[in-house]
């Protein structure tokens, strides 16, 4: 049976439209290739034949712009993300998961959509505006405190870095406690436990997973943050000792260098593998993070 | 005075030390956590107020129509406003149409197959690379492979396939909200798979992708790094008053690129300058944050199922 005309024309459009809503579908795959591809394209020459990677991983000369001697240790830039980071997490994942019960176990549901509202607004604030605060009142701030002649350091930059990571920890972590059944709560209310007391023994254990999730997701989101600390953490490529240090981290670097290197030179290549190095570092964070939230659904 | 059996019963109901220590433990919990809670937000106010105070000299209509002037120490913010507003335009109209179809896609087509499991992992990874990564990668690809060359194009291209996720995530949300009963009941008419998307799906849904969008446009109105090496420039005069002053493959200007040069590439900016150019890009971003929020507050109390 033959269709009509008309039947026939609309039928070879849906076919188009459905192809196109398929290849759509499937591209996210493709930028997430095409990242990975192109990243290491523009790098892969130096990557694979002139870079030691002793040198790059165990290194802190970081030297690309020398004349005579040109070296490209990353050691004290893998340090210097490593520290603001591990500030960040420090004050971050206690307030942050604090934050996270207080919403969910005890906050009157008034109070519960307000402080959302915050969180989320929180979190859309730009990192370049974060910078500016950092580089601004957050240096003045540290440098009549404590004294210190600079206030661009790995406290600075820690700081505005748990600022900026405490939102995705509060909203991944309270999702992790709704999703612990009510008869939980209720199970351990009826023997008389008190809020405190399901919280510690019973929730806390029973979203263990789930927190953890929140915690990889802020520690992602920090590492990768590039405008905030490249502001506000000064510049002195070092093994930071304290925090009162200043320091630069790997995204900083890539993004105060790549302007200056000559295209297809060793400078700006190595700056390419580093950010391989940064794709591989959050893509194995968020695919952790991702693995455990779906085992938890799963169950 | 109390009789026996009174005084029996305050012993039985007397708090012992256990429940005093509970009582106090649930207080003591109760204050830290909402404490925790508080830290968090206090700071962020007072900054945000402070920042504004900082910004009221300069802000002003004529701060926002006329173009930085004395290398960037005077004048207004007209030509980096105007660049963020192409490259948020352009960016949308990239990605949204990519990023609703492929919601489409994962929602109303796709079924649970290793692809589909890909997929969602491939969107939830993009959503986590770094934006300096993105900017390697639209250097790398739009710049130098597709021979674009640093312009408003690449930036915006670059611009897109980073807030994809955003659309992605929000439209899934808005379309698997459309019960399924909606849907049984148009192919139970003979509407095709497609014919029900358009005319029964979509429609339902339009609101929750619109939110998705305007979170678009927040996230990129704010972003700076992968723009830096992909089409923004330091400086750039055009015309003031002009809408059509930059070109699809022109550099351009960009308001959060202008915060960071003026802040630490040039020295001796008055604070009104550099503080009114934050104030102006948080408000901005702030507030199309608000609508989405104001839009999915609006919807949840309206909705009809």
């Amino acid at each position: 049976m033959k269709l009509p005309e008309r039947l026939r024309r609309e039928n070879l459009g849906e076919r188009l439209i459905e192809a196109l809503i398929r290849v759509c579908g499937v591209s996210a795959i493709l930028f997430v290739f095409g990242i990975f591809f192109f990243v290491c394209r523009e790098g892969a020459d130096f990557m694979f034949g002139r870079l030691s990677w002793r040198q790059f991983l165990l290194s802190t000369a970081w030297y690309p712009t020398s004349v005579s001697n040109k070296r490209y240790g990353a050691l004290a830039l893998i340090a210097g993300t490593a520290s603001v980071t591990a500030l960040a997490m420090a004050i971050a994942v206690p307030f942050g998961l604090g934050a996270a019960i207080y919403v969910s176990e005890f906050c009157p549901p008034r109070l519960k959509e307000g402080f959302k509202v915050v969180i989320e607004l929180l979190a859309a604030i730009p990192s370049v505006v974060w910078g500016f605060i950092g580089l601004t009142m957050m240096n003045r701030l540290i440098i009549a405190v404590f004294a210190v002649p600079i206030g661009l350091t790995v406290l600075n930059g820690g700081i505005i870095l748990a600022l900026m990571s405490v939102p995705i920890i509060v909203s991944i972590g309270e999702d992790a406690l709704k999703a612990v059944p009510d008869s939980y709560r209720e199970a351990a209310e009826a023997l008389g436990a008190t809020r405190w007391q399901v919280v510690w023994r019973v929730l806390l254990p029973a979203a263990r997973n789930g927190l953890l999730a929140a915690v990889l997701l802020g520690v992602g989101r920090a590492v990768g943050e590039t405008m905030a600390v490249l502001m506000a953490t000064g510049h002195s490529v070092r093994i930071p000792h304290g925090v009162f240090d200043s320091v630069r981290t790997l995204t900083a670097t890539i993004a105060a260098e790549l302007g200056e290197a000559p295209v297809r030179s060793d400078h700006y290549q190595v700056l390419f593998v580093i950010g391989v190095l940064l794709f591989t570092i959050t893509f194995a964070v968020n695919l952790a993070a991702d693995l455990i939230v779906k085992g938890i659904r799963q169950q | 005075m109390t009789s026996p059996t009174e005084a029996a019963a305050a012993r039985v109901f007397a708090e012992t030390a256990q429940g005093r220590r509970n009582r106090l433990a649930e207080t003591a919990a109760r204050t830290v956590f909402l404490l925790m809670s508080v830290v968090m937000i206090v700071p962020l106010l007072v900054t945000v107020g402070a920042l504004v105070y900082k910004a009221l000299p300069a802000l002003s209509l004529d701060f926002l129509l006329t173009n930085p002037s004395r290398g960037m120490r005077a004048g207004g913010i007209w030509a980096p406003f105007l660049g963020s507003l192409y490259l948020v335009v352009i960016s949308l109209l990239i990605a949204a149409p990519i990023g609703v179809l492929a919601a489409v896609y994962l929602n109303e087509y796709a079924r649970d197959t290793w692809l589909t499991r890909l997929t969602n992992l491939a969107v939830v990874n993009l959503a986590g690379v770094p934006s300096i990564v993105h900017a390697l990668f639209g250097l790398g690809a739009f710049v130098l492979f597709a021979g674009i060359g640093r312009s408003v194009l690449a930036a915006s291209l670059t611009l897109a396939i980073m807030t994809l996720p955003v659309i992605i995530a929000s439209t899934k949300e808005a379309l698997g909200a459309v019960p399924m009963a909606f849907r049984e009941a148009c192919w139970n008419v003979g509407a095709t798979r497609w014919q029900t998307i358009r005319s029964i799906v979509l429609p339902n849904s339009i609101s929750g992708i619109l939110t998705g969008i305007i979170l678009q446009v927040s996230r990129a109105a704010g972003e700076t790094a992968p723009i830096m090496f992909t089409g923004a420039v330091f400086y750039k005069a055009i015309p003031e008053g002009d809408l059509f002053a930059y070109g699809l493959f022109d550099q351009c200007m960009a308001l959060s690129m202008h915060l960071f040069t003026i802040s630490t590439q040039v020295p001796n900016v008055p604070e009104a300058v550099s503080y009114g150019t934050a104030v102006v890009l948080l408000g901005t971003v702030l507030s199309v944050n608000a609508l989405a929020i104001a839009l999915r507050y609006y919807l949840r109390s309206h909705q009809r199922w």
